[in-house]
């Protein structure tokens, strides 16, 4: 028989301190039961001799110190799984709130997972074609990466998202993909956007959603990303699947960790954000990933809001520092109409090398995709000195590139929600823009691929 | 041994009773599982531990017993090749045992002890020997010849060694008596403490230089083999590969590369990557050369605390051979949260944004690890030991503890600027902020093997790119046209010093790696080009013809030139450059 306590000593915010338990373990899950017999599921933070210091996943409204019970249960919290997931939609604890039947688990995985021998990794180097050109053409994404969206409040973060979990493909290979979708306190459009989204395409046979909106309590939040990883890593490592998860939004996520730290009375790191967030933060990330010897992979696109568009604020900053690169909006190509509108110049994918090039994409990838970062920098280094000084004062070969980078943005970067384009097709784009150049500045290509590639004047 | 109690846990930190008899900083095993973990502070008989596992599990009640030893690292034949976790797991072997996730209390040890080393003796029955010397050696690579050494503190005479022959690395292969009358065993394998430093004789100035085939670094802030640098930058601009191209061609015999708090995949990237590359020097494997420590974002925190201190001592270990080693630590940054985790934990009063009022000196004293020392024994070797360490700032901004920290210690500063890596100028290290305090002491080496022209050369080339910087904020405010030639002519060349020297393809084979040869023939082109050029100028020819010349656009495809015909290429392009200038100087002549 399990040993319940009425010893519930405080409750402040989202902690609770119990008295006078034993064989109480660290991080161990456990069940409170209030007088009106509802139960609320909490977690071990600190043990100390006889007192344990637990933290609420759901609100402490109602708890009553003296007729409140509480159970250890001896395990930390674990997700129930099972193949049946897919098309299911759950709360932020991993319970399924469509209505539907209970899963029927084939086993149950502790959601902070174990972390993965880095011998044992795989290196991603499959490419992924999004049809995004900004993505496929600069940014290239691959299996098992973990690729961030930062964006800003406003911007259409959700938008590019959809289109890339809708359009993504690997050349040359069907395969068993899924999408995992965790909705971390975002609002309830938001979160039937992508709902929608799914249906319309088809893809929610496929998906599994995992909603804590904005209303849900703002603690459960911190468990919801881990639920959403563990049923990923069942699927990818035990089903052999493909799996695309996008957590969104990681903003909401780290607040709901500052106001569990400050409860906890933590020495508070930059912006009152614990110091541990970075180490926080990577064990989500860092489950991202393929693992040698097995089919299945996890790519990871986490999407988070930068207070003040700002990048260097902790949640987008520490995050910069775990993932594989960063896709970058821009408020200032939105107001132009741009769209997706991606900040090409600080937007990186790390992996982008290993996924292009012969057998992957074409050969002249790698150098076009140098060239047009180069040409694009300096064409917007020209329109600045343009604004200050006037036309008058730039070089001819600085009109150029002015004029390289106004159509770069026009036709390369801008190309809407609905259009797909196949990395051919982006490539062939890149060459159309490079022509604006004279040919002896294209000095990060190789000759014969100039020869081969550059469209010939009419 | 002694046995105590766990009383509280939190998170890494375990607080446990009854251990009276153990030592700070020892060694203990935790709860039913025997977690690893180290004694951080004693209160009475009460012990703060951090815990290189997750604590997940762990109750009050549970056992903790200490192993009476500090944190040590084994150090003998098998290291090389090797990746290892903080502690000096090998994680290949527990994949094995294990599966691709790390499982809690796994005990491998960091050697294998099946494997068999051929081991030739050296020391002979009769010889006196003294910590340092050398009993035998295992070529424990292609490259690496593994010298087996009398572990310090031990001497006397040898009575009675091994025949050569193919052993396990706990076969006793000699005995010496000691001045006591003692005989003590040895093997192959020996241990050391890793939080103190590896002993040596004396400790030089280093002198010459280490050279890494990255033009920057090389030519404008050279590194010396037993010296220290740091390498900040905020994300995406490319300090970690800054860091693999310097543990891929560093001259060095001997790289450990310790991934600190660092993405997995990246660690992956070296393991896999490394055995394919052929080291420019030896023809072999670069793997052959180089041992990994990973300890990723993903694993526990307070191993990754120890990781670096792992790093170091392997490295010092191979500095003993008489061996040129770097450590290579990615992030720094990781490790010194790490440190500020544990403090928290611990309730310490913090200093400067939460970290431990002892971040600087412990930075210090890792950096100060690497040196040129003459190594231990009575044998003459002198080995080196370089650190270069990665800072991860948050938000990129410099003010931070532990870039100061860092900044106050390392003698070279290669500092990753976010605006050049958006230009994609790879590698984004800013020549106007970085600096090398070696450029004075090493001038003599480079005078004496490069000769003068070099460090002319260099310094050349970094004035230019400091008058750049200052014709920039003319041409800011009233345009380039109003600049006199010679001025354009400047802006011109600073450009190609830039695009077409500093800038070095790390993706690309033929660029990835720049010969020091090589390095002085393209900087000296380019400067040729500006000098010519500014004869012409006085000759009354126009500048901008001059900017249009073929050979101008040919030194920008120089870089890419196969490695076995740059020289005549660069001569070519050289001699075409002089005829296309004389011609422009000819016309001018003839219009006048």
């Amino acid at each position: 028989m399990m040993k319940e306590y009425r010893t519930i000593y405080e409750v402040s915010g989202p902690l609770m301190v119990v008295e006078q338990v034993e064989g109480v373990t660290y991080d161990e899950l456990a069940e409170i039961e209030l007088p009106d017999g509802s139960i609320r599921r909490c977690k071990v933070l600190e043990v100390n001799g006889d007192k344990a210091v637990v933290q609420l996943f759901e609100s402490s409204a109602g708890i009553n110190l003296k007729d409140s019970k509480i159970r250890f249960l001896g395990h930390p919290l674990q997700l129930a799984v099972s193949g049946d997931m897919l098309g299911r939609v759950f709360n932020g604890m991993g319970q399924p709130i469509d209505g539907g039947p209970d899963i029927l688990p084939e086993k149950y995985l502790d959601i902070n997972g174990l972390p993965m021998n880095p011998a044992a990794r795989d290196y991603p180097n499959e490419f992924i074609q999004t049809g995004v050109s900004t993505i496929d053409g600069l940014n290239t994404l691959v299996r098992g990466q973990k690729l961030p969206i930062f964006s800003g409040s406003g911007l259409p973060h959700a938008q590019l998202a959809a289109q890339i979990a809708r359009q993504a493909k690997v050349l040359g290979g069907e395969s068993n993909f899924a999408v995992v979708f965790a909705a971390i306190g975002i609002t309830f459009e938001e979160s039937e956007y992508f709902v929608n989204e799914f249906k319309r395409t088809g893809a929610i046979d496929r998906t599994v959603l995992f909603t804590n909106l904005a209303n849900d309590p703002a603690v459960e939040r911190i468990s919801t990303p881990r639920m959403a990883l563990t049923a990923a890593e069942y699927l990818a490592f035990e089903k052999d699947m493909h799996v695309l998860v996008i957590l969104t939004d990681i903003t909401n996520y780290a607040e709901a960790l500052r106001e569990v730290s400050a409860a906890r009375k933590e020495v508070p790191g930059r912006r009152g954000y614990p110091g541990y967030l970075y180490t926080d933060l990577a064990t989500m990330y860092e489950r991202a990933g393929r693992k040698l010897g097995l089919e299945g992979s996890i790519t990871m696109i986490p999407i988070l809001t930068m207070p003040e568009d700002d990048k260097t604020h902790p949640i987008p900053d520490l995050t910069g520092y775990i993932t594989e690169g960063q896709i970058i909006l821009s408020r200032d190509l939105y107001r132009k109409g741009i769209l997706p509108p991606v900040d090409v110049l600080p937007s990186l994918s790390r992996l982008k090398d290993k996924g292009i090039g012969v057998g992957k994409t074409r050969e002249d990838h790698a150098s076009t995709m140098n060239q047009l970062f180069a040409a694009y920098a300096s064409g917007k280094e020209a329109k600045e000195l343009m604004t200050i000084l006037g036309e008058a004062a730039l070089s001819p070969t600085d009109l150029l590139y002015a004029k390289f980078a106004d159509e770069f943005e026009k036709r390369y970067v801008s190309q809407g929600q609905e259009e797909n384009r196949d990395i051919e097709e982006t490539l062939n784009l890149g060459w159309e823009l490079l022509k604006i150049l004279p040919r002896s500045e294209l000095k990060r290509i190789k000759q014969d691929m100039i020869d081969k590639y550059l469209p010939k004047e009419d | 041994m002694s046995q105590g109690k766990i009383i509280k846990v939190s998170g890494p930190l375990v607080v446990a009773d009854g251990l009276s008899d153990a030592n700070m900083a020892d060694v203990v095993r935790v709860g039913e599982q025997r977690l690893i973990g180290e004694i951080l502070n004693m209160t009475g008989d009460r012990a703060s531990i951090q815990v290189y596992e997750e604590t997940s599990g762990l109750g009050p009640g549970a056992r903790v017993e200490t192993t009476g030893a500090p944190l040590s690292v084994e150090l003998g034949p098998g290291i090389i090749e090797n990746i290892y976790d903080g502690i000096q797991r090998p994680l290949e072997e527990i994949v094995r045992m294990t599966g691709p996730n790390l499982q809690r209390g796994v005990e491998v040890p960091a050697l294998s002890r099946e494997k068999k080393w051929a081991y030739t003796p050296v020391a002979k029955v009769g010889d006196r020997v003294i910590g340092g010397d050398v009993l035998g050696t295992v070529p424990e690579t292609e490259v690496v010849l593994h010298k087996i050494m009398v572990p310090n503190g031990i001497s006397g005479v040898v009575e009675w060694t091994i025949e050569a022959g193919d052993y396990i690395v706990d076969e006793v292969v000699a005995k010496v008596k000691t001045d006591k009358g003692e005989v003590v065993p040895l093997t192959m394998v020996q241990k050391w403490p890793v939080r103190v430093g590896r002993p040596y004789k004396k400790k030089h100035n280093p002198v010459a230089p280490l050279q890494s085939g990255q033009r920057i670094i090389d030519t404008m802030f050279p590194i010396a083999k037993g010296g220290t640098a740091a390498v900040p930058g905020p994300f995406g601009s490319g300090k970690t590969v800054v860091q693999h191209q310097l543990a891929k061609w560093s001259d060095v015999d001997i790289v450990v590369y310790v991934g600190c708090g660092e993405r997995g995949n990246e660690m992956t990237d070296v393991l896999r990557e490394f055995p394919e590359l052929v080291d420019p020097r030896t023809g072999e494997s670069l793997m052959k050369r180089t041992v990994l420590i990973a300890n990723t974002s993903d694993m526990p925190v307070a191993a990754r605390e120890a990781s670096v201190y792992t790093g170091i001592t392997i490295a010092e270990y191979f500095r003993d051979m008489g061996y040129a080693v770097a450590v290579i630590a990615d992030s720094t940054s990781r490790w010194a949260e790490a440190l500020r985790e544990m403090s928290g934990r611990l309730e310490e009063m913090p200093g400067e944004e939460g970290y431990p009022a002892y971040l600087a000196s412990r930075l210090a004293q890792f950096y100060e690890r690497a040196g040129v020392v003459q190594c231990m024994g009575s044998e003459d070797r002198t080995g080196s030991l370089t650190a270069v360490g990665a800072v991860s700032p948050p938000g990129g901004d410099l003010s931070e503890p532990v870039s100061q920290g860092t900044m106050r210690i390392v003698k070279v500063f290669w500092s990753l600027d976010a605006s050049l890596a958006y230009r994609r100028h790879f590698p984004a290290i800013n020549w106007l902020n970085s600096y090398s305090l070696y450029l004075d002491t090493m001038k003599p080496w480079f005078d004496e093997h490069f000769g003068p022209a070099f460090m002319q050369n260099r310094n050349k080339a970094m004035s230019i790119l400091q008058e750049e910087n200052e014709l920039n904020e003319i041409v800011q405010l009233v345009g380039k046209d109003s600049l006199s030639a010679g001025d354009q002519l400047t802006l011109e060349t600073a450009k190609m010093v830039r695009e077409d020297f500093l800038q070095q393809n790390a993706f690309m084979d033929v660029d990835s790696y720049s010969s020091h040869d090589r390095q002085m023939r393209l900087l000296a082109l380019i400067l040729d080009y500006d000098k010519l050029a500014r004869e012409a100028l006085t000759k009354g020819a126009a500048v901008q013809p001059m900017f249009e010349i073929p050979a101008k656009e040919k030194i920008g495809r120089a870089k890419f030139v196969e490695a076995d015909q740059y020289q005549a290429a660069y001569a070519e392009i050289a001699s075409e450059m002089e005829r296309e200038i004389a011609a422009i100087v000819e016309k001018a002549g003839a219009d006048v």
